[in-house]
């Protein structure tokens, strides 16, 4: 069974060539000025891009305040899902992630044309609502996988001893269910960051995210700008993976 | 009564979620040029779709075809590459397996816009023209980390003294691969093909940074462009009524037949 491992080798190659070199591509065209030579000012520039800087502290609020609600309308949802005695059947855990087989364009779409409808101006609030229908299944499904998997002998361990219902739910629960709210956490949050085309159809073009600006610059053909501000966007992704408790856990979940 | 109200809640959010789906789908049913307006009942968008007379020309049906193709070849390939990485991944210890792993989750962390820039950066870098080709690279190297994932635990229940007693009972290494191992590998690498597949189909970012400028379009490539120039063709509220409906029935067909075959209560996708 040994040379089994060496199954294994065409994906490492591939996985360098196609996942680590186009990586480490943002940072050296990030890294260099229009001529080729080494030059900071791509990344000293955006702190000095007025539009981009508003931009950018835009798409973080606007990921945090989706992040958020996702996470308040989702735990409940993901713990009745995952509760035998309030769910019996896997159909309802199913019909959560159906919409996402619809074209994600095509939704948001339809989404902002009902708020028309309803006489709504689009705008922030409806860039949130918007947000939150496309990522609530990311935020359900990974929390719904673990509550599913917990060891439901601890809580009623801690019933017998003599906790009551919200202190199982705080002391047990929710501390086991961690792994997969960082997970759902970490699949909202830095895609809402990074968001383009979804944003300018919920809000009639007048809020972009930081997603559109990235997009803007590569295909003005201002690479070294556009990879400047992809290698800003990389830096966050790490530090929000090392903050939210390393790379072991965030596919725990299982992704969808 | 707590079930009552858990059940509630359940339903007014996925009322919510499924409104404009709904709306694409009763809006499927007239003829108006602009989505959201009502002028009459008529079948007219599904005989125009159906028989490839669009209103904005071929562009669609191409869009249609193109998406396909790529959807298809890539989670194909993503099937087999994940499989066969997930065989080795689960033979190898230590750094390495660490290294390979990591390196596998990136794609999956990385948000489709850094993944569309760093492979769009890679292409110009090797001088690759975009078109085709690089659209399925690119589909391949984000569909395969899920295919590894939905294969890996499967191999960690499997027997390995089967395997074995295959080769003891004379089956050439070959034969006990595709006679022992693959039948029993069989339903994580569907998981892992229809997740590689829905992605692909799913993809915006990726594919529009890799895709060149020879004018490939895909649907959401189409949807976008559509969108921007104001007005979507009024074909695609029909086709996209079609899709989900033939989602829910091949989803249905698969539930009901894992429900025969096991008793397991909660299904994973």
């Amino acid at each position: 069974m040994g040379k089994r491992s060496n199954w294994a080798l065409p994906y490492f190659i591939f996985l360098v060539l196609f996942v680590a070199l186009p990586l480490l591509l943002i940072v050296l065209y990030a890294l260099r000025d229009g001529s080729g030579g080494f030059t900071l000012s791509n990344i000293t520039r955006f702190f000095s891009d007025g539009d981009a800087l508003n931009t950018f502290a835009v798409s973080i609020e606007v990921a945090i305040e989706n992040t958020l609600i996702c996470l308040l309308l989702g735990y409940p949802a993901a713990y009745i899902l995952a509760n035998k005695d309030l769910n019996k059947s896997a159909v309802t855990a199913i019909l959560f992630i159906l919409p996402m087989w619809v074209n994600a364009l095509m939704r948001t779409l339809a989404t902002a044309e009902l708020f028309n409808v309803f006489g709504f101006t689009l705008g922030k609030g409806t860039l949130i609502f918007g947000m939150v229908y496309d990522y609530l299944p990311f935020m359900i499904y990974p929390i719904y996988n673990v509550l599913l998997k917990m060891d439901k002998s601890y809580g009623e361990a801690a019933a017998d001893l003599g906790a009551t219902p919200s202190e199982v739910f705080r002391k047990i629960t929710l501390p086991l269910s961690k792994p997969g709210i960082f997970s759902g956490i970490l699949m909202v949050f830095m895609p809402t960051v990074s968001t383009f085309a979804i944003s300018e159809f919920l809000t009639n073009n007048k809020i972009k995210l930081f997603g559109t600006i990235i997009q803007e610059n590569i295909n003005s053909s201002m690479w070294n700008y556009g990879a400047a501000l992809s290698f800003i966007m990389l830096v966050i992704i790490g530090l929000t993976t090392i903050l939210l408790g390393g790379e072991d856990r965030e596919v725990e979940g299982g992704t969808l | 009564m707590k079930k009552f109200f858990a059940q509630a809640y359940l339903w007014i959010l996925l009322i919510l979620l499924y409104a404009p789906i709904v709306f694409i789908a009763v809006y499927s049913f007239t003829e108006a040029k602009a989505f959201g307006s009502w002028t009459g009942f008529s079948g007219k968008l599904y005989a125009n779709l159906l028989t490839g007379n669009i209103t904005g020309g071929h562009g669609l049906v191409q869009a249609i075809e193109n998406t396909l193709i790529i959807a298809l070849v890539s989670a194909a390939v993503s099937m087999i590459l994940g499989t066969v990485s997930a065989i080795g991944i689960f033979h190898l210890r230590g750094r390495k397996k660490k290294t390979i792993q990591f390196l596998n989750n990136i794609p999956m962390i990385n948000p489709d816009v850094i993944t569309g820039v760093s492979l769009f950066l890679l292409f110009v870098f090797l001088g690759f023209s975009q078109g085709y080709m690089t659209v399925i690279l690119a589909h391949i190297t984000f569909c395969t980390p899920y295919v590894v994932l939905s294969v890996l635990p499967r191999l960690g229940q499997l027997n390995p003294n089967i395997y074995e007693a295959a080769l003891d009972l004379g089956a050439t290494p070959s034969q006990a691969l595709w006679k022992v191992l693959v039948p029993q590998l069989r339903p994580g690498m569907l998981t892992g093909f229809i997740l590689a597949f829905t992605m692909s189909l799913d993809d915006f970012a990726v594919t529009f940074f890799t895709r060149g400028t020879i004018g490939l379009e895909t649907l959401s490539t189409f949807i976008y462009a559509d969108a921007r120039r104001g007005g979507l063709t009024p074909e695609l509220r029909p086709l996209m009524t079609l899709i989900f409906i033939i989602i829910l029935v091949v989803l249905g067909l698969i539930n009901t037949r894992q429900g025969k075959t096991n008793q397991q209560n909660h299904i994973n996708l």
